[in-house]
């Protein structure tokens, strides 16, 4: 039950875009199709799930032992720019089919403040390792379903006819407050 | 108007990271709630972005071209936790008040795009000026939205009371979304009033953070040299 509260209110109730902000960049540049920005959703859901496991394990059992937390920040950056590397590397000679689908986004994650931010609030909220691949995993979902729905939106609105200031990066941010306004319904669930 | 003045006056006013170059934009919209969380956010960027140009201008010729961005990315990273430190021992209220952003100065484009872009081309006293002059553009974009978002949201200005009670505020603007509705105006008026930013040029965005950010940074500025 625990978990899936965890899942649950990282996906939903503090939705990493929409609440958190993490992850803009690439919430606004590549949400253009929702074929692209789905395929982006999966790279991200694969990397966040795999960097929070190495970076709880990591934390557990190299830096909390050794009284190095503070090099916490740079441990994590190092971990996930390399992780997806060797992700990048093992995708492209085991599964050929996902390199094909995910490959060109995974570079683009490398540096995402997602990936770090969730490695790093794992550590805040003291999850251990199991909670932390489904904070990730959760936060992850969350991350592709505003940006499909983004996309889904922009399919939408590049038909229309919005006033000349608006149109291009304007309109975009207007239809994300929208959609925050709607996610922070979800901060009224109980359990 | 010596080179370093124009370094100064090209990072606050002609190619703003914020507001011109729509870098960081994760920490624009998510710590401006109120003007001195703005502010103090700005500060550590400055202090960080300062001190990784300084330090990878000097290393120029020392760090082999295959490996610079990871050696950037070690260098700004330590930089942070140093910032991260200072600000846990001196300023805890503010520490707590902006929390996972700080160590997430790491990401923000705008420093490995400045590192990339301009600070391991140049003297080291020049890319100084330009950490000044970016970070000083940064600061005081994010001071103003956060002026802007908190006058709308709480009708106060770094927490003195401006607008009589009796005047209800616009809460939305404090929360998430209204850093959404502050963005979509701003780059909406600048639009309006013709000003080429990132928004407009029609650029294939950054689209993951830093990795692409610092190759479009770096096309901004070739396309800046030639013209």
């Amino acid at each position: 039950m625990n978990l899936i509260l965890i899942a649950i209110t990282a996906c939903l109730v503090n939705n990493v875009v929409l609440s958190q902000f993490l992850g803009i960049c690439s919430f606004l540049g590549v949400s253009k199709q929702i074929k692209n920005s789905a395929s982006l959703g999966g790279a991200v859901i694969f990397v966040i799930t795999i960097s929070s496991a190495v970076a709880n394990l990591l934390y557990q059992f190299l830096l909390a032992p050794l009284h190095l937390e503070y090099l916490e920040t740079i441990v994590f950056i190092l971990v996930i720019a390399a992780l997806v590397q060797i992700v990048e590397m093992f995708l492209k000679k085991t599964s050929p089919a996902i390199y094909q689908a995910l490959g060109i986004y995974l570079p683009l994650i490398t540096t995402n403040c997602a990936v770090l931010g969730v490695a790093l609030t794992n550590v805040q909220n003291e999850y251990n390792f199991i909670e932390s691949v489904t904070a990730g995993f959760g936060t992850a979902v969350g991350y592709t379903i505003a940006i499909v729905l983004l996309a889904g939106i922009r399919e939408r609105i590049s038909e229309a006819d919005i006033p000349a200031p608006f149109r291009g990066a304007p309109v975009v941010l207007l239809s994300a407050a929208l959609m925050s306004i709607a996610f922070m319904g979800f901060g009224g669930l109980s359990f | 108007m010596n080179e370093y003045m124009e370094r100064i006056y090209n990072g606050i006013v002609k190619e703003n990271p914020c507001i011109i170059l729509m870098l960081g934009m994760c920490p624009t919209l998510a710590v401006t709630t109120s003007a001195i969380n703005g502010l103090g956010m700005g500060l550590s960027t400055l202090a960080v972005l300062i001190f990784s140009n300084l330090i990878i201008s000097m290393m120029r010729n020392i760090i082999p071209d295959q490996v610079r961005l990871p050696a950037y990315i070690v260098i700004v990273a330590s930089l942070v936790t140093v910032v991260d430190l200072l600000l846990q021992a001196y300023v805890p209220s503010l520490y707590s008040a902006l929390g996972i952003y700080i160590p997430l100065i790491v990401v923000n484009c705008i420093i490995l795009g400045r590192a990339e872009a301009y600070a391991n081309k140049v003297n080291p006293a020049l890319a100084l000026f330009d950490g000044v002059g970016m970070g000083l553009g940064f600061t005081i974009a994010l001071t103003v939205i956060g002026i802007v978002r908190e006058f709308l949201g709480s009708g106060s200005v770094f927490g003195l009371d401006i607008l009589p009670e009796a005047i209800p505020s616009i809460a939305i603007f404090g929360k998430a979304p209204g850093a959404f509705l502050v963005m979509a105006i701003l780059v909406a008026v600048l639009n309006a009033c013709n000003v080429n930013t990132a928004a407009n040029k029609k650029v294939e965005g950054c689209d993951g953070c830093c990795a692409s950010c610092s190759k479009s940074c770096k096309s901004e500025e070739k396309e800046g040299t030639k013209a």
